[in-house]
């Protein structure tokens, strides 16, 4: 189908799970995890304001850069490195097919 | 003990305009809340966003939204327990609900209405191993008393507001040794309380780490020394009697679980003609319940608490008969 990629979600416990994606309804990674219940928070509801979406990109994919907001946000993150993001700061679009993130660890 | 005809757990939006409703019906509510003050997430997680799906709102902030039912509520005079959170509900002998919080408050209520939203904010722990066994063995995640550090060598992590303010507190003549470790060189802090504690590093008079991370704690029964890992020198031990880690708060379902209600998704379930839970005398409104079709929307939750109410005063006075009644007719609002 033309408005739907495919992105790969590496769980909390190495599990790969492949991701039928709609790039036509608004949807972000936090959002997408959630719909396919892997174990994504998103207090927030998507607001760049919890950071209960950190996840690691691993392709090499050009995603838009950090808010401040974003960056604020990750400072209540947990190990947070280099490719560090929010996941409901990743909108959906054509050129992210083939996506690979890993979900952060989480404190108890 | 607190008496009062529906006992409301959280203080959300929810919480509040259940008051409301409650109110028209002639009910008492008093509400109970974790936070120390009302408005749930609209004020713990975003006060200064508009919200647009609020009738007659074409734009309202959640922490103004939080004043308006404040004021809406108001009239019906409720009792508020802040800063505590419900923890164990019991029957009584009149079959009376009786809530203890963690701080042994009771309060006692025919109808409990949970409106917890997604559970009690506790403060986020870092996913460090075995950071659990040094928990009040020298990991605390809130500071109670500051006098507590005092002469004691104390590490904090984060970038906002707290983490900045306790570091300049504790520098102040409490604690003997104040290191700050932050993931980035920049904070996210008050402006002034940022150059605060750039200016107590230059002066040598703490210990600013930044581009690092806390990653392991280690001790013999009580914590003496940190893992810090750099992005780029790598790891460095630091020794120290206490670390204090302020990544904020984040919502858990805590003791709720604990409630014999029927649980799924982290959601307590509930009917839909009332919103009523598998427990009788037990409701569930706005973001903590599930049913079928579902929305997490402050407008749903008032709809629910609405219905909710309804229910309530008929299980309280089941032979009287209840009218609806406008407000346009009934006029300015009053217990």
């Amino acid at each position: 189908m033309d408005d739907m990629i495919k992105v790969f979600v590496i769980d909390r416990d190495e599990k790969r799970h492949e991701l039928d994606a709609p790039t036509d309804m608004n949807m972000n990674m936090m959002e997408l995890c959630k719909s396919y219940d892997l174990p994504v928070e998103g207090t927030c509801g998507g607001m760049a304001m919890c950071a209960s979406c950190h996840m690691y990109v691993l392709s090499s994919h050009e995603i838009s850069e950090r808010s401040e907001d974003e960056e604020d946000m990750l400072d209540e993150a947990f190990f947070v490195e280099d490719n560090s993001r929010l996941g409901c700061q990743i909108k959906l679009a054509a050129d992210l097919d083939g996506l690979e993130v890993r979900l952060a660890p989480v404190g108890s | 003990m607190i008496q009062t005809d529906i006992l409301i757990i959280g203080a959300g939006p929810c919480g509040l305009f259940t008051v409301f409703e409650a109110g028209l019906l002639k009910l008492r509510c008093h509400l109970i809340d974790s936070l120390p003050h009302p408005g749930g997430q609209c004020t713990e997680i975003y006060p200064k966003k508009p919200i647009y799906d609020i009738p007659a709102y074409p734009s309202i902030l959640a922490g103004e939204l939080t004043e308006r039912l404040m004021e809406q509520i108001e009239p019906f005079s409720p009792g508020f327990t802040l800063g505590e959170r419900a923890e164990i509900i019991e029957k009584d002998e009149d079959g009376q609900f009786v809530v203890t919080t963690n701080r042994g408050t009771k309060h006692r209520a025919p109808i409990i209405a949970i409106a917890a939203g997604l559970g009690c904010f506790e403060p986020r722990k870092p996913p460090v191993e075995n950071l659990a066994s040094y928990e009040d063995k020298g990991v605390e995640y809130i500071i109670k008393d500051p006098e507590f550090y005092r002469g004691k060598k104390v590490v904090i992590s984060g970038g906002g507001d707290s983490a900045l303010d306790w570091t300049i507190f504790l520098t102040e003549g409490v604690a003997s040794d104040v290191t700050l470790v932050h993931r980035r060189p920049s904070f996210r802090g008050h402006p002034d309380s940022v150059q605060k504690v750039l200016d107590l590093a230059e002066a040598g008079k703490i210990n600013l780490i930044t581009n690092a991370e806390v990653v392991g704690v280690s001790g013999d029964g009580n914590l003496n020394a940190l893992e810090v890992k750099h992005t780029t020198d790598g790891m460095m031990s630091i020794s120290t009697d206490h670390w204090i880690p302020l990544f904020g708060l984040s919502p858990k379902l805590g003791p709720i679980a604990e409630w014999n209600l029927n649980i799924s998704k982290n959601a307590i379930e509930v009917d839909t003609f009332d919103y009523s839970t598998n427990v009788p005398g037990i409701y569930a409104i706005g973001d903590i319940n599930n049913y079928p079709g579902k929305l997490k929307l402050i407008l749903c939750g008032f709809h629910e608490a609405t219905l909710m109410v309804q229910s309530a005063y008929k299980r309280i006075f089941p032979d009287k008969n209840l009218v609806l009644k406008y407000t346009t007719v009934t006029g300015k609002p009053s217990l």
